[in-house]
């Protein structure tokens, strides 16, 4: 399985992550390999095994449905760069 | 060239849990911002999803109403993309295991019946709402709405106009109404449609490239977006151009939609099974029960309607359309032995003043509804009167039969008051008794809108009409 530097640039654009023409041709290297690790999984025979859709190997974990107190806004608020009128600030925002 | 249009529509609905989906915040529209907020629905690290059973309630409920299958096996999946409103950078919502699948809904059009698919109905989270700052051109975010539950109803691409789109929404609305899953207010955004639109020459089988118009919250909104978005397709492909497949807003007021800014590949979301909820597992005994709760439907509503109260079909269609004009109609026809005088009131003048006014909510009781119409069956007042009464009732939402007596509004059936008024008219005008000695039947209405004017509407119009006969052939 090999990973082209395009599909990577995709993979990085999408994860709002940017590298340098030299870190793009080491991490497709490293993400080729990556893939062709996992891949191995695909050499298990695996004909009489459910699909396993979860490994929690749990089911119906549910909440009722009754309000409890929410956070104080000032501690929700604490770690955000900047505010304004009780909300999180943010740069302009393009294309909404 | 003739052209067929394809639609299919995406249907957003937020459900009236009390709770949100993930966490026990409050749900309630119009809080201070970030008040109904906590760790999870804010995306803070660490935090853990647990959903809320009422969802999966609701949205079974929703499903079985739209007669979709139930899946006994369902999951949540992660949709990742970056947007300020979402906090964690996904969303969390379901991939390939809806919770509701292969259902369909029936829809009315000028009177012919049509079959619109609906492919799936899953469970997801709403985002956050962004506040644009007039000033600095900055963005405020409120987490509110973040994971406040939806329903994703999906349908095939089965419509072929703007008016098919419409019914469509107007029946899913009506049914989530009667199921009480959700408020469905379109002006709070708790519906809300996007719109997939494509189109081919007729005859063609093969879709033509498609776009989308996103968040459109109001019928209105629908139909003219619509309506747009096939001329705009039409003159481009006319022209020889291509149709891009592109996500579009729709501006109201502007009345034009346009193509968003951004990279089209946003739409490579990445799903993967959430890993931090479990697998919802459903069990036929769960689903009967589901089954068997379900209220009475719009459908079967209707029936009842033509059935019981002789009300036409088209009458029973347009109030059993609305749970809260349906409900008003069955409490005022307890108390009331006029049936198709109700209707007319909700069909006319009350749909009317709810869409002129901008009103969601009845403002009266079935009761009052009731009253006003025995006011005017049993002779107490006009018609014109009536209407005042309304008007009143609508705005203040008080009793027709206290309004009438505060503002002296009873109808003046009193003989010789009625005489009197009749006497001063013909004194007044000379002309129209010679126009009527003369052939001309139209004087009559002349004279009696004369006498209603002086009684300020008050007089009872056929004892006029009956009086003023008397005198001019005396």
């Amino acid at each position: 399985m090999n990973i082209s530097k395009d599909e990577l640039k995709h993979i990085a654009d999408l994860s709002n992550l940017y590298f340098t023409e030299e870190e793009l041709e080491k991490y497709a290297k490293d993400m080729s390999s990556i893939v062709e690790f996992a891949n191995q999984l695909n050499d298990v025979d695996t004909t009489n095994v459910e699909l396993t859709t979860s490994i929690l190997g749990e089911y119906n974990v549910f909440r009722e449905d009754e309000v409890k107190p929410s956070f104080k806004r000032e501690e929700l608020l604490k770690n955000a760069p900047e505010q304004q009128d009780g909300m999180f600030k943010i740069p302009k925002v393009i294309g909404g | 060239m003739d052209y067929e249009v394809v639609i299919g529509l995406e249907v957003h609905a937020e459900l009236s849990t009390k709770t949100k989906i993930y966490c026990s915040c409050s749900t309630e529209f119009g809080g201070e911002p970030n008040t109904h907020c906590c760790p999870v629905c804010t995306g803070m690290p660490g935090a853990l999803p647990v959903l809320n059973k009422k969802v999966v309630e609701y949205a079974v409920k929703a499903g079985l109403a739209m007669n979709c299958e139930i899946a006994k096996d369902s999951k949540q999946d992660r949709k990742n993309y970056f947007y300020p409103d979402l906090p964690k950078a996904y969303q969390i919502s379901q991939f390939d295991l809806p919770l509701c699948y292969k259902g369909h809904l029936d829809i009315n059009v000028d009177g012919i019946e049509k079959t619109i698919g609906i492919t799936r109905i899953h469970i997801e989270e709403d985002a956050g709402k962004l506040n644009h700052d007039e000033y600095g051109g900055e963005a405020l975010v409120d987490l509110n709405r973040a994971c406040v539950p939806l329903i994703e109803i999906v349908s095939e691409p089965d419509m072929r106009s703007a008016q098919e789109a419409k019914a469509y929404v107007e029946k899913i609305k009506s049914i989530l109404e009667y199921l009480e899953v959700s408020d469905c207010k379109m002006q709070e955004g708790s519906l809300r449609a996007d719109v997939n639109l494509s189109i081919r020459k007729k005859g063609e089988t093969k879709f033509g490239t498609r776009t989308e118009t996103k968040n459109l919250n109001s019928f209105k909104a629908i139909v003219r977006s619509i309506e747009f978005e096939i001329d705009r397709q039409i003159k481009a492909v006319e022209k020889g151009e291509e149709i891009v497949q592109e996500t579009r807003r729709w501006d109201d007021d502007r009345g034009i939609g346009y193509a968003m800014r951004g990279k089209e590949d946003a739409h490579d979301y990445r799903y993967f099974p959430e890993p931090d909820l479990s697998l919802i597992k459903l069990t036929d005994e769960y689903i009967n029960n589901l089954r068997n709760s379900l209220p009475e439907l719009p459908e079967s509503r209707k029936q009842r309607y033509i059935k019981d109260f002789e009300l036409p079909e088209y009458d029973a269609n347009i109030i059993t359309a609305s749970k809260k004009l349906a409900d008003l109609f069955d409490e005022a026809v307890k108390t009331s032995k006029n049936p198709k005088s109700i209707s007319n009131w909700i069909m006319g003048d009350l749909t009317r003043m709810m869409s002129e006014n901008n009103v969601e909510d009845v403002p009266f009781t079935g009761t009052d509804l009731a009253k006003l119409v025995g006011l005017i069956d049993n002779g107490k007042i006009s018609s014109a009167i009536a209407k005042k009464v309304f008007e009143d009732m609508f705005a203040n939402g008080k009793d027709p039969e206290k309004i009438v007596e505060e503002k002296g509004m009873l109808q003046i059936s009193d003989e010789g008051a009625i005489k009197e008024i009749v006497m001063k008219v013909l004194e007044n005008n000379p002309q129209s008794i010679a126009d009527f000695k003369a052939g001309k039947d139209k004087a009559l209405g002349f004279l009696v809108g004369q006498a209603m004017k002086e009684s300020k509407g008050k007089a009872n119009p056929q004892m006029l009409n009956k009086m003023f006969l008397d005198e001019l052939n005396k």
